[in-house]
């Protein structure tokens, strides 16, 4: 029998990978340019299969912290990243710190596991299938009805598909703007990622299509596990299981979501959650 | 009181300034109609310059501004391209942007001249080829700066979409960007397009003119717009007429192509 399969600090390490699909730990980062950091030592677990709100408000860094889990901050040089973002990986029983990757091909692979959904819905001037089809064909797939295979799976499961099974070769910027983002849920959900960051996904919308994607995301968490930065406190109290509260580039609180809106440890929190301050 | 006579007297100053101005447009417009229309025959589109006609001259200028447009739009739109997507100094960005416009403003007689000395002088005398590169020349500086500003209407969530997708930069710049923002750059290929087909100064000593069809752009090249300016300068009755037909078809294509690159604008989507 092995001693060390039953150490401590491995049995420690196993549970938590089984929690957390990703792991934030002592992130501090630097905009290009920038001559102070705009995120201060943040560690934050990222829940397998549940839903985490990122809430705060303007200029907290919440954005900020998404955006560095997908390294989309990257498109823009000369940032800095300190600390470490842990990933895990499927194949492998050790998470792997994502702040390590430095080849295109490898973000490129990162980013395929872990999907983003933007604030404005971001339809690509295509045809609707076209849409769904780009990120698996950017991935390699070539099989034309494994392809089509996926995007119908991918648009019946973003809750979309009867709205537009009759105009797949339609161009998608005719759709309306709610239907756009469930769209570009579905083009995120067809590369079947290990998590979604959603980057404030219904702040354009209004309150029907609101409802539609909302409804949508805790669907969702069956099969990925989410991250959501929102304005909106209702959404984060109605959607998440988890709350991560940010101030000015620090993470003040973050516990389960029922505690965090009923009874916060800190004084800070209360204010916001009670719309004294934000 | 004082105040109502300053609003009569500015109405009318800029009244009378825009009725001047429009006026001698259609001066222009109905002289060139009227003496173009008379001037003009079936047999002015079916005989060379040799026999009256201007058939090799329309060939002639198409083929150097096509030409231009083959040399001029890929360049001009990948430099537009490395400007918008791929600068990381914002200061040489700038310094190129203002060459660009600095070129498009430069004196179309000195491009020409410029073309002389380089293509014309050191391969033994006017040819078509150099005709087609002094067009290219006056064309590039256009097409960059539309690429340049059509790319950055692009939204850069766009962009971020693309890549949060797992594109690689340059997929995403070629698969996507361009395509949002393909209906204005052709619309300003187009206009850059109507700019040059009515290009005289840099064809004057480049490939100058020529008489009989001919598609050896190795020689003396048919040239529409050098043709007017040399039969206008013609003292019999013919030549004039001549160029009058030759001016009123050139203007002609040009209007045309103007409405093309004005309504694919408003027809965008």
């Amino acid at each position: 029998m092995s001693t060390e399969a039953l150490s401590p600090s491995n049995v420690m390490e196993a549970e938590t990978k089984q929690k957390d699909v990703m792991r934030v730990e002592n992130l501090t980062y630097t905009y290009p340019g920038a001559p102070k950091p705009s995120l201060h030592g943040i560690n934050l677990p990222i829940r397998r299969n549940k839903i985490t709100a990122l809430i705060g408000p303007s200029g907290c860094g919440k954005s900020t912290l998404l955006r560095a889990m997908n390294r989309i901050h990257d498109l823009y040089p000369g940032n800095r990243y300190e600390g470490r973002i842990l990933l895990s990986n499927p194949e492998e029983t050790a998470m792997e710190d994502i702040l390590e990757l430095k080849k295109e091909n490898d973000l490129i692979r990162l980013r395929q596991r872990v999907g983003m959904i933007f604030q404005k819905p971001t339809p690509f001037p295509m045809t609707i299938f076209e849409n769904v089809a780009y990120g698996l064909k950017l991935s390699g797939m070539k099989n034309k009805s494994d392809i089509e295979e996926r995007v119908v799976a991918a648009l019946q499961g973003s809750a979309i598909w009867n709205e537009t099974k009759d105009r797949l070769n339609d161009s998608a910027m005719g759709l309306s703007g709610g239907q756009q983002q469930r769209l570009c849920i579905a083009r995120a959900v067809a590369l079947k990622p290990e998590v979604l960051l959603f980057d404030e996904p219904t702040s354009a919308l209004d309150p029907i299509s609101t409802g539609a994607i909302e409804e949508l995301i805790s669907e969702l968490k069956k099969e990925v596990s989410i991250a959501i930065v929102t304005h909106n406190m209702q959404q984060a109290s109605r959607l998440s299981d988890y709350t991560a509260f940010m101030y000015i580039g620090d993470l003040i609180e973050y516990n389960k979501t029922s505690k965090i809106f009923l009874n916060p440890d800190q004084k800070l929190t209360e204010d916001y959650i009670t719309g004294r301050f934000g | 009181m004082n105040r109502l006579m300053l609003n009569r007297l500015i109405l009318l100053l800029s009244t009378a300034s825009a009725v001047i101005g429009i006026g001698f447009l259609l001066w222009i417009l109905t002289t060139l109609v009227f003496k173009g229309i008379s001037s003009t025959h079936l047999s002015t589109f079916t005989h060379d310059l040799v026999n009256g006609g201007i058939r090799n001259l329309i060939v002639g200028q198409f083929t150097m501004a096509l030409l231009a447009t083959l040399i001029a739009v890929p360049l001009g739109v990948m430099a537009g391209i490395y400007l918008r997507e791929y600068s990381q100094s914002p200061k040489l960005a700038a310094t190129l942007r203002n060459l660009s416009d600095v070129m498009m403003s430069a004196p179309s007689i000195v491009i020409g001249v410029f073309v002389y000395a380089l293509f014309v002088d050191p391969f033994g005398g006017y040819n078509g080829w150099a005709g087609s590169i002094a067009l290219a020349i006056m064309m590039v500086p256009i097409i960059i700066g539309t690429t340049d500003n059509m790319l950055a209407l692009v939204p850069k969530e766009l962009r971020e979409a693309g890549i949060a997708l797992g594109g690689s930069k340059h997929k995403i710049i070629l698969q996507i960007v361009l395509r949002a923002a393909k209906v204005g750059i052709t619309t300003g290929i187009l206009l850059s397009f109507a700019r040059i087909i009515g290009e005289t100064a840099p064809l004057l000593f480049t490939s100058a003119n020529n008489q009989f069809f001919t598609m050896d752009m190795s020689g003396q090249f048919p040239s529409l717009t050098v043709s007017i300016y040399n039969l206008a300068t013609y003292p019999d009755a013919a030549s004039q007429d001549l160029a009058w037909a030759a001016s009123f078809i050139l203007t002609v294509i040009v209007l045309i192509i103007n409405l093309g690159g004005r309504y694919l604008t408003r027809h965008k989507h």
